[in-house]
């Protein structure tokens, strides 16, 4: 994800950043202030730490790396250091307000399980992932002739840690599959929004979605 | 820094076991000062052989604290910013009152009529002290292993009374491998032909057996790393094999020392009073599940466990955190490296220190 922090310079209108990532400030600006969040994959913190001081929510976070959770704690950050695959299975139903899931569903074993369990114990869940639609991606694998290796995707095969590729058009066809609300979504490129042929040109991709309620048809 | 023990002297004490006894000493040390607001109190609570001297250098004894290394200006329970309080268990032997202790009944140590007692008596005792000092709410309870399983009755008992808990290499409830050792220990003691029922005070204490239940707990203190570190099969002051039963190993000569050694500042009867209290702790006792039995504690938690600790390892950590989470409640939880085994959280205290730092000084800035 170090990478994504050094996406090419902006040349149009750029989105704000929050610590140095614009996924981080749509993410910042999606997340009313005093409410409960969850934040999975959550590093060493910071992201919570912005959310505490800037919108006074309640955070949590669950991550897997033991360093980065002593940091987070060290930071006055409640962290439990755990894996998000099995990790959400002790939450009670919709214990949180917002469930953050940034940059980390490519690299979940079973991601459709862990969207649902977001969707179960939040009531609305933040997804931002590298579109794997980019046209960047696709150039590389058609002329390579192998597995993409770009600034968005920069690991050798055997050595990422991404293990389910997806684009824009994936996750808008499953959320209608499984029937989730797409509340907003916003594309980035660089530091820029856009909103033309975002699965072609999105960058990254961030949706706020939440379950269709009970008995009711709405249009998303 | 200096410290001296202080005494207090409570009438009486009402028991898990149906007994009342009475009256009741506590021994305990503070340091750092109370704010005017009394929101910075945090209590330490030892492990099976620890005692009210947890930092400083002891006026008595002129020897450091049993977590000196935590406990100071500066360190994880940082004294210039808290007032940081330890006291010695109920059932100790350390100026709390234990089966050492004067019968007022015969004027004899009451020996094994002292009635047997429990963690959570251990802590509603602790709950007289602080009323004492004038606490209304502490700002944390903290210990590792017998320590943490205290902090979980704290936090359970008495949920108004702590803003938040740090148990640190424990568990909620004893495992049978658990008591198993206890039970060992406790054999050893009532197999020395000088325990006598009990009954020693007047005579030679049950030292051998003492020194092996000592032995034994030394052993699952440390882990196969720490001791092929320290130990090795390096030879005690010898070239060769003695071919016989004097000491060979450096380990062996190692066990014997700790062993004896305790013998001189622990009495035998708390050993068995104090383990028994540990293997009868079980917080989901007479509750449909673990989760059930914590739906009280709303205290804000941080679970320490450590990788190489096979005495209380990180599952029974994690049982605690998840019933936690069971209910939502605000709980960190990190499992640190090291190889120390269950002696971690007393030695390896560096990631220890800045992860308690942290937690406490951002529990100071929402509860204090």
């Amino acid at each position: 994800m170090a990478t994504l922090t050094k996406i090419s310079k902006p040349k149009g209108p750029s989105v704000r950043e929050v610590l140095g990532r614009s996924d981080y400030a749509i993410i910042g600006e999606l997340i009313l202030p005093r409410t409960k969040v969850l934040d999975l994959g959550c590093g060493d913190g910071e992201l919570l730490q912005w959310l505490s001081e800037n919108k006074e929510v309640d955070g949590r976070g669950i991550e897997i790396n033991g360093a980065k959770v002593q940091r987070a704690i060290a930071r006055g950050v409640s962290v439990y250091q755990g894996d998000i695959d099995q990790g959400l299975e002790d939450y009670p139903d919709q214990a949180f307000d917002y469930v953050i899931l940034s940059q980390t569903l490519q690299e979940t074993r079973q991601p459709l399980k862990v969207l649902s369990e977001m969707l179960r114990v939040g009531r609305h869940a933040v997804v931002a992932f590298p579109n794997f639609g980019h046209w960047s991606v696709r150039l590389a694998h058609l002329f390579s002739g192998r597995s993409p290796k770009t600034k968005l995707f920069p690991y050798e095969w055997y050595d990422s840690p991404n293990i389910h590729f997806l684009t824009v058009r994936d996750f808008e066809s499953l959320a209608k599959k499984e029937g989730w609300v797409v509340e907003r979504r916003i594309f980035l490129a660089g530091r820029r929004g856009i909103t033309f042929l975002p699965n072609l040109m999105a960058e990254v991709a961030v949706f706020l979605i939440r379950k269709r309620s009970e008995g009711s048809r709405e249009l998303d | 820094m200096l410290v001296e023990t202080h005494y207090v002297r409570f009438d009486q004490l009402a028991l898990d076991c149906g007994e009342t006894i009475g009256p009741v000493d506590v021994a305990y040390e503070t340091w750092g000062e109370l704010n005017a607001d009394k929101s910075n109190a945090i209590l330490i609570l030892h492990a099976l052989s620890g005692d009210a001297h947890a930092a400083g250098i002891s006026r008595e004894t002129g020897k450091p604290g049993w977590w000196d290394n935590m406990i100071g200006p500066g360190k994880g329970f940082d004294t210039s910013k808290y007032f940081v309080i330890c006291s010695n268990v109920l059932g100790g032997c350390r100026g709390t009152s234990g089966p050492s202790s004067i019968n007022p009944v015969t004027g004899r140590p009451y020996a094994l009529a002292f009635p047997v007692i429990t963690i959570a008596d251990m802590v509603r005792l602790q709950k007289m002290l602080i009323d004492y000092l004038g606490i209304p709410k502490l700002l944390a309870v903290a210990g590792g292993s017998m320590g943490g399983m205290q902090a979980l009755q704290w936090a359970v008992e008495y949920p108004d009374s702590v803003a938040a808990a740090i148990p640190i290499a424990t568990t909620a409830r004893h495992s049978a491998q658990q008591i198993a050792f206890n039970e060992v220990g406790r054999q050893a003691i009532m197999a020395d032909p000088d325990w006598n029922g009990g009954n020693y005070y007047d005579g030679k204490p049950p030292a051998r057996g003492l020194a092996i239940a000592r032995m034994i707990g030394h052993i699952t203190y440390m882990s196969d790393e720490s001791m092929r570190e320290k130990f090795g099969r390096r030879l005690r002051q010898k070239e060769k094999y003695g071919f016989d039963f004097s000491v060979d190993f450096e380990v062996e000569s190692y066990l014997r020392y700790r062993g004896t050694q305790f013998v001189d500042r622990f009495d035998a009867n708390s050993y068995l009073y104090i383990t028994k209290a540990l293997d009868y702790f079980d917080l989901s006792n007479g509750k449909p599940s673990l989760a059930a039995a914590m739906e009280r504690a709303t205290a804000r938690f941080l679970v320490i466990s450590f990788t190489s600790d096979w005495l209380y390892p990180s599952y029974q950590s994690l049982e605690i955190v998840n019933a936690l989470r069971s209910h939502n409640r605000d709980v960190a939880y990190c499992e640190l490296a090291s190889n120390y085994g269950h002696d971690a959280f007393l030695v390896e205290v560096g990631e220890q220190t800045e992860v308690v730092r942290g937690f406490l000084a951002s529990t100071f800035r929402e509860k204090g």
